[in-house]
């Protein structure tokens, strides 16, 4: 029989942004019925499919977790497609398929002075990973973002430990940004670093990171269909130049452990295949 | 309806859904969302005779009920998949289907008796939707002759174990593949494979996957999916196995109506990982509800 932590139809409780400002720029918190998850790690996902999606779109969406309590779980969603905006406008009373939680999360190491870098939508696992911290004076977030800082959550995040953000709104803040990142990651030699949101914040992040001696884990948010380790299709490369499926050993993953983050070159696969593709 | 097994040349399955090949990893991903168990069989992941790295990403995207994928037959090879993996498998109960993937027929030769001499192995799937690298790359699959000529090789090697064709739609006339691989001996018939497709981004001008074709599956292509199983049962007298688009039981017995003696389900485990198992537990309510009290009063009698 499927455990708890199977794949179940469970309803929304509530949704809703966390300002006006989440409103205008398509930022929103989505909670639905917890069917029974006990244990979940900052940093994994689930997937969620609407039922509303019928045939006419695919996949499960894949999201970071926000927030589980015994009777809900949380995310912070932002629309990016047709199928974030399906899943941000969902009511209470709604049904939608969830499996999880999945994959790996962050590391958690008390003692360790942790600085945690998010980028847009990526505060999101920040949340839980704060909120179950033992030593909470040992983390600093440094959050980056595009749209106004009301339309996250990161107030709430602030009060409990040390935080700052910036706000990228003209092409040259992202040199400014990548130089306070520099700063910040000079203090954590020896220190764990953990990152999530784009591609290219997490390359930087990554080799900022190995010059200053920290030991970082990136969030990678590869695309994906089935999130149980089937479809292939969210593969990365990993340092010894094997293909690993995000969702099942990731989506959190050490930076040394993979060949795009490792300072190495990456290598492209073979192209010769199969027309079925498969 | 109680009694759901159903016998194809030898292969016995204990109801009529089998997992299709490169949907369902190599089972024990699965074995969290549902009993292994209950499944009438699980075809693994395509293997090759060497571990596969496969294409380059991104090869996967998602289309309008459906999706595209080039994943290039990324695999563990079969040393690993015999070793590590089958074992695991449960099956004693559920019917485990080997899908082999070659270059030429000599590699699918080889691929088929390393197999052969697997008891956990009962039955052999061979995915002829592929390259010929010695012949300038034409697809086996494309080409009667030559996928005659790949079935009499995995044949020979295969002992005891039933031969499966798995069938390519990207064809001119399907019952002429059909028919030639019928001859050459195949004990089984599974179709459709993916169909040949591509997606583009006009804001980037790229094409959505590396490999820029992939192959189309999902709830999109089960008319012709359903078009070719019609196409290929009044054919030949081998059973067939029908798939493509299957996202719901009803969609599994118009499969069966045509004349399939079994499905198979892909695409939607990835719709939902407990797809293929609530699969098996609607389909005798279903049947129930249409009157039908074994399969073969039902498998073949559409009304035409």
């Amino acid at each position: 029989m499927a455990d708890a932590g199977g794949c179940r139809e469970v309803a929304v409780l509530s949704r809703g942004a966390e300002s006006p400002e989440g409103e205008r720029h398509g930022l929103w918190r989505l909670a639905v019925e917890n069917p029974g998850w006990t244990k979940a790690v900052a940093g994994q996902f689930a997937m969620l499919r609407p039922l509303r999606f019928g045939r006419e779109l695919t996949w499960a969406r894949p999201l970071s977790l926000f927030g589980v309590t015994p009777e809900r779980v949380e995310f912070f969603i932002q629309v990016a497609g047709r199928g974030t905006a399906h899943l941000a406008a969902m009511n209470p009373g709604d049904r939608l398929v969830m499996w999880g939680p999945l994959g790996r999360g962050f590391a958690v190491e008390p003692d360790t002075p942790t600085l945690l870098l998010a980028g847009g939508v990526g505060l999101a696992p920040f949340a839980p990973y704060i909120a179950a911290h033992p030593r909470p004076d040992n983390l600093r977030l440094v959050f980056g973002h595009r749209p106004p800082l009301a339309a996250y959550p990161f107030a709430k995040m602030a009060a409990t430990i040390q935080a700052e953000s910036f706000h990228e709104e003209k092409p040259g803040d992202l040199d400014r940004f990548t130089a306070l990142l520099r700063e910040r990651l000079a203090d954590y030699a020896n220190g764990l670093v953990l990152a999530c949101g784009p591609r290219p914040f997490l390359a930087a992040v990554a080799d900022m990171g190995r010059a200053a001696g920290a030991r970082v884990q990136v969030s990678l948010e590869n695309r994906m269909a089935c999130g149980v380790g089937a479809c292939l299709g969210c593969v990365e490369k990993d340092a010894k130049g094997e293909l690993v499926q995000t969702c099942v050993r990731g989506p959190v993953f050490w930076a040394r452990e993979l060949a795009a983050f490792d300072g190495g070159l990456e290598t492209p696969g073979s192209r010769e295949g199969c027309a079925c593709g498969n | 309806m109680r009694e759901l097994s159903v016998t194809l040349a030898g292969l016995h399955l204990k109801n009529p859904v089998i997992t299709a090949s490169g949907t369902f990893g190599y089972g024990l991903e699965f074995s969290r969302y549902g009993d292994l168990k209950a499944l009438g069989g699980i075809c693994v992941k395509g293997l090759s005779l060497a571990p596969r790295q496969g294409n380059p990403m991104p090869r996967v995207a998602e289309t309008p009920c459906g999706m595209l994928n080039a994943i290039g037959l990324q695999n563990c090879g079969v040393e690993t998949f015999v070793r590590d993996k089958l074992p695991f498998l449960p099956w004693r109960d559920t019917a485990v289907i080997a899908n082999l993937y070659a270059c030429d027929a000599e590699e699918f030769a080889e691929l088929a008796g390393v197999l052969a001499a697997e008891e956990g192995i009962a039955a052999l799937e061979v995915n002829i939707s592929c390259p010929n690298v010695r012949a300038g790359g034409i697809l086996f699959g494309q080409d009667p002759a030559m996928a005659a000529r790949v079935t009499e090789a995995v044949k020979k090697r295969a002992g005891i174990k039933p031969v499966m064709v798995k069938l390519s739609p990207n064809v001119t006339d399907i019952a002429a593949v059909a028919r030639a691989v019928e001859a050459a001996g195949a004990d089984i018939l599974s179709l459709v494979n993916t169909l040949s497709g591509m997606s583009v981004d006009v804001s980037s001008r790229r094409p959505r996957l590396a490999n820029v074709i992939g192959g189309l599956s999902g709830p999109a292509i089960k008319p012709v999916a359903l078009r070719c199983v019609w196409q290929v049962c009044r054919a030949v007298d081998i059973p067939v196995i029908g798939m493509g688009g299957i996202a719901s039981a009803e969609d599994a017995l118009e499969f069966i109506l045509v004349g399939a003696h079994a499905v198979q389900v892909g695409t939607a485990n990835f719709l939902r990982p407990d797809f293929a198992f609530r699969l098996v537990e609607e389909l005798p309510p279903l049947l129930e509800r249409l009157g039908v009290s074994s399969w073969e009063e039902f498998r073949g009698t559409l009304k035409v």
